[in-house]
C-alpha cells in the first residue's frame, strides 16, 4: 500500500504540490488525471524518490521512504518500476541489455541466462526477435513497451506509468492499455497510471483521482468520475474549452 | 548602472553556485569511486572513448605545434648562431606547458563536449531518472568511468604529444637546418630532467579532472531540451577551456615557487 501524506513541492515560487494526500491500496490500479504541467509527473517522480519534497512524506508498505538511506531506498526501488513518458530507454545500449540492465549491474547471471529473462520480460508485453535491435531502430509505441519490459523485468510490485499512451496512435494506445489491464491482472502489481487521456484512464483504472492546483480535488470510480457534478472535474473529462479550470486561468 | 551591477552580481552567483556544484560533484565522485561495485569495462571502454580515439586529432596538432616551434625558434637562434638550442627550447617548451596545455584544450573541445553532450542528452530524455529507478547512482555510472579514464589517459595522450612534438621539430631541423640527427635527439634529452617531464604530467592529472568534472556537471544541469544541450555544452568546452588556463597558471606558478 501508498499512502501519501501531505506532500508539497515547490519549484521557485511555483508550488506544484500543496499539500497533497492520496492512498494506493495493494493491486490496485489507480489512474491520476490533471492537465499537462499540474504536477502528475512530479508525483510519480516524489514515489520512486527521484524528487524530495518540500513537505510530508510517503509511506510504502509503511515505511517512510525519505527516511530510508541510500542502500535501503535502493532496495526499495528495486520494488518499484517506473515506465517513463518517452520510454528513457538508454541510447546507447541495445534493447536486451536495456531489458536486463538490473541483472546485468547487479546479479551474478551470465549473459545467456540475462538473455532469457529480457525474452520473457520481452514476451510479456508481446514483443519477440527485437532484442539486438538499437532504440533508435523502434518505433515510438515499441519504446514504450520496451520500457515497459525493462520495468517488468525485475518482477516488481509496484508499476509507475508516465502518459503510457501520449504520442502513440490510437491503435497502439489501446494496445498499451490492454497490457496494462492484462499485466495487473496476471502479475497483481499496484500500478498508478499518470494520463490526460481519458479514454486510457475509464479503460485501465479501478478508480481515478483528478489532480488540480496541487491536490487531489476528487476520486472515484471511473463511473462516479463519469457522472461527476463537479464543474471542474466535469470540464476536464469532457475537454470542455469553457469552464471553471479556463475561466480561472484567464482571471 | 543599476542593471550593469545586478547582472555582474547575477553572474558572480552563477559562477559561485557553479563551483560550489562542481565541488560537491567531486566529492561525490570520490565517495563513488571507492564503493563497490567496480565496473572495469565502462573504464576501458571510455579510455579508448577519450584516449584511443583521440590519438589522430592529438598526434597532428603535436606534430604542427613542434614544427612551429622549431620554425619560430629557429628565426632567433639563427641571429644568434645558437641553432643547436632549438632542440632544446623545443623539448623543454612542449614537455613544461605546450605538451600538456594543447592536450587538454583538445580533450576538452573534443571529449569535454561530447560527454556534456550526451549526459545532457540522457537528462533530458529522463535516461539519468530512468538510471535512479534502476536502483543505480547516476554519478557512479555516469561520472566515475568519464572521471577516471581522462585522470588516467591525459597525461599518457600528453606524452604522447611531446614525444609527436619532439619528432616534428626533428624534423624541421634535420631536413630544413641541417643539424644532424643524432645531435637533436641528444640535446634534446639531455636538456630534460625529471623535473620537466613530471611538473608537465602532474598538471595535466588535474586537467583530466577538471575537464571531466565540468563536462559531467553541466551535462547532468541540462535545463530544457535540444537547445538546453547546446548551451550546456557551448558553457562546459568553454568553462573548461578558462579552468584550465588559470589552473596552469597556478600550477606553474606552484612548481616555480616550491619545486626547485
Amino acid at each position: 500500500m501508498i499512502e501519501i501524506v501531505g506532500l508539497t513541492k515547490k519549484f521557485g515560487d511555483n508550488v506544484v504540490l500543496d499539500e497533497l494526500n492520496l492512498s494506493i491500496e495493494k493491486g490496485e490500479t489507480k489512474v491520476i488525471i490533471g492537465r499537462s504541467g499540474c504536477g502528475k509527473s512530479v508525483l510519480l517522480k516524489h514515489i520512486v524518490g527521484i524528487l524530495k519534497p518540500d513537505k510530508g512524506t510517503i509511506y510504502i508498505d509503511g515505511q517512510d521512504i525519505y527516511k530510508l538511506n541510500e542502500k535501503e531506498f535502493n532496495k526499495l526501488r528495486l520494488k518499484i518500476g517506473m515506465v517513463f513518458q518517452g520510454g528513457a530507454l538508454f541510447d546507447s545500449l541495445s534493447v536486451w541489455e536495456n531489458v536486463g540492465f538490473i541483472l546485468k549491474e547487479y546479479s551474478s547471471l551470465s549473459d545467456k541466462e540475462i538473455r532469457e529473462r529480457v525474452k520473457e520480460s520481452l514476451a510479456l508485453v508481446n514483443l519477440y526477435g527485437i532484442e539486438d535491435k538499437m532504440p533508435s531502430e523502434l518505433s515510438g509505441g515499441m519504446k514504450k513497451r520496451v520500457a515497459l519490459a525493462r520495468a517488468l523485468c525485475i518482477r516488481p510490485q509496484i508499476i509507475l506509468y508516465d502518459e503510457p499512451t501520449t504520442g502513440v496512435d490510437p491503435i497502439t494506445a489501446d494496445i498499451i492499455n490492454e497490457l496494462i489491464d492484462e499485466l495487473h491482472d496476471r502479475l497483481n502489481v499496484t500500478s498508478i497510471v499518470v494520463t490526460h487521456d481519458m479514454k486510457s484512464a475509464y479503460k485501465v483504472a479501478d478508480k481515478i483521482a483528478m489532480l488540480y492546483q496541487g491536490k487531489i480535488i476528487a476520486e472515484g470510480t471511473p463511473d462516479e468520475i463519469r457522472y461527476t457534478h463537479d464543474p471542474i472535474v466535469h470540464q476536464f473529462i469532457t475537454g470542455a474549452a469553457k469552464g471553471p479550470i479556463t475561466s480561472i486561468l484567464k482571471t | 548602472m543599476n542593471n550593469q551591477i545586478r547582472n555582474l552580481g547575477q553572474r558572480l552567483i552563477a559562477f559561485i553556485k557553479f563551483i560550489d556544484g562542481v565541488s560537491r560533484l567531486a566529492l561525490e565522485t570520490t565517495f563513488w569511486i571507492f564503493l563497490p561495485p567496480f565496473k572495469k569495462q565502462r573504464f576501458f571502454y571510455q579510455c579508448k572513448k577519450i584516449g584511443v580515439d583521440s590519438l589522430p586529432i592529438v598526434s597532428l596538432v603535436g606534430l604542427f605545434t613542434g614544427m612551429i616551434l622549431a620554425l619560430q625558434t629557429a628565426y632567433l637562434m639563427k641571429k644568434l648562431s645558437s641553432e643547436i638550442y632549438i632542440a632544446s627550447i623545443v623539448a623543454l617548451s612542449l614537455t613544461r606547458e605546450l605538451g600538456p596545455v594543447l592536450t587538454a584544450l583538445i580533450v576538452a573541445g573534443r571529449s569535454g563536449a561530447a560527454i556534456t553532450a550526451e549526459i545532457g542528452t540522457m537528462t533530458v530524455t529522463e535516461q539519468v531518472d530512468a538510471l535512479r529507478t534502476l536502483g543505480t547512482n547516476p554519478v557512479k555510472y555516469l561520472v566515475v568511468p568519464r572521471f577516471l579514464s581522462l585522470t588516467f589517459m591525459l597525461p599518457i595522450l600528453t606524452i604522447y604529444s611531446d614525444l609527436v612534438g619532439m619528432f616534428g621539430g626533428y624534423l624541421i631541423c634535420v631536413n630544413r637546418l641541417a643539424i644532424q640527427p643524432n645531435m637533436y635527439i641528444y640535446t634534446t634529452f639531455d636538456t630534460l630532467v625529471n623535473k620537466d617531464v613530471f611538473t608537465g604530467l602532474i598538471k595535466t592529472i588535474f586537467f583530466g579532472m577538471i575537464i571531466a568534472l565540468v563536462a559531467c556537471y553541466e551535462g547532468l544541469n541540462v535545463e530544457g531540451g535540444a537547445e538546453g544541450v547546446g548551451k550546456s555544452t557551448t558553457s562546459s568546452v568553454v568553462k573548461t577551456f578558462i579552468l584550465i588556463i588559470i589552473a596552469d597558471c597556478f600550477f606553474t606558478a606552484l612548481f616555480y615557487f616550491f619545486w626547485h
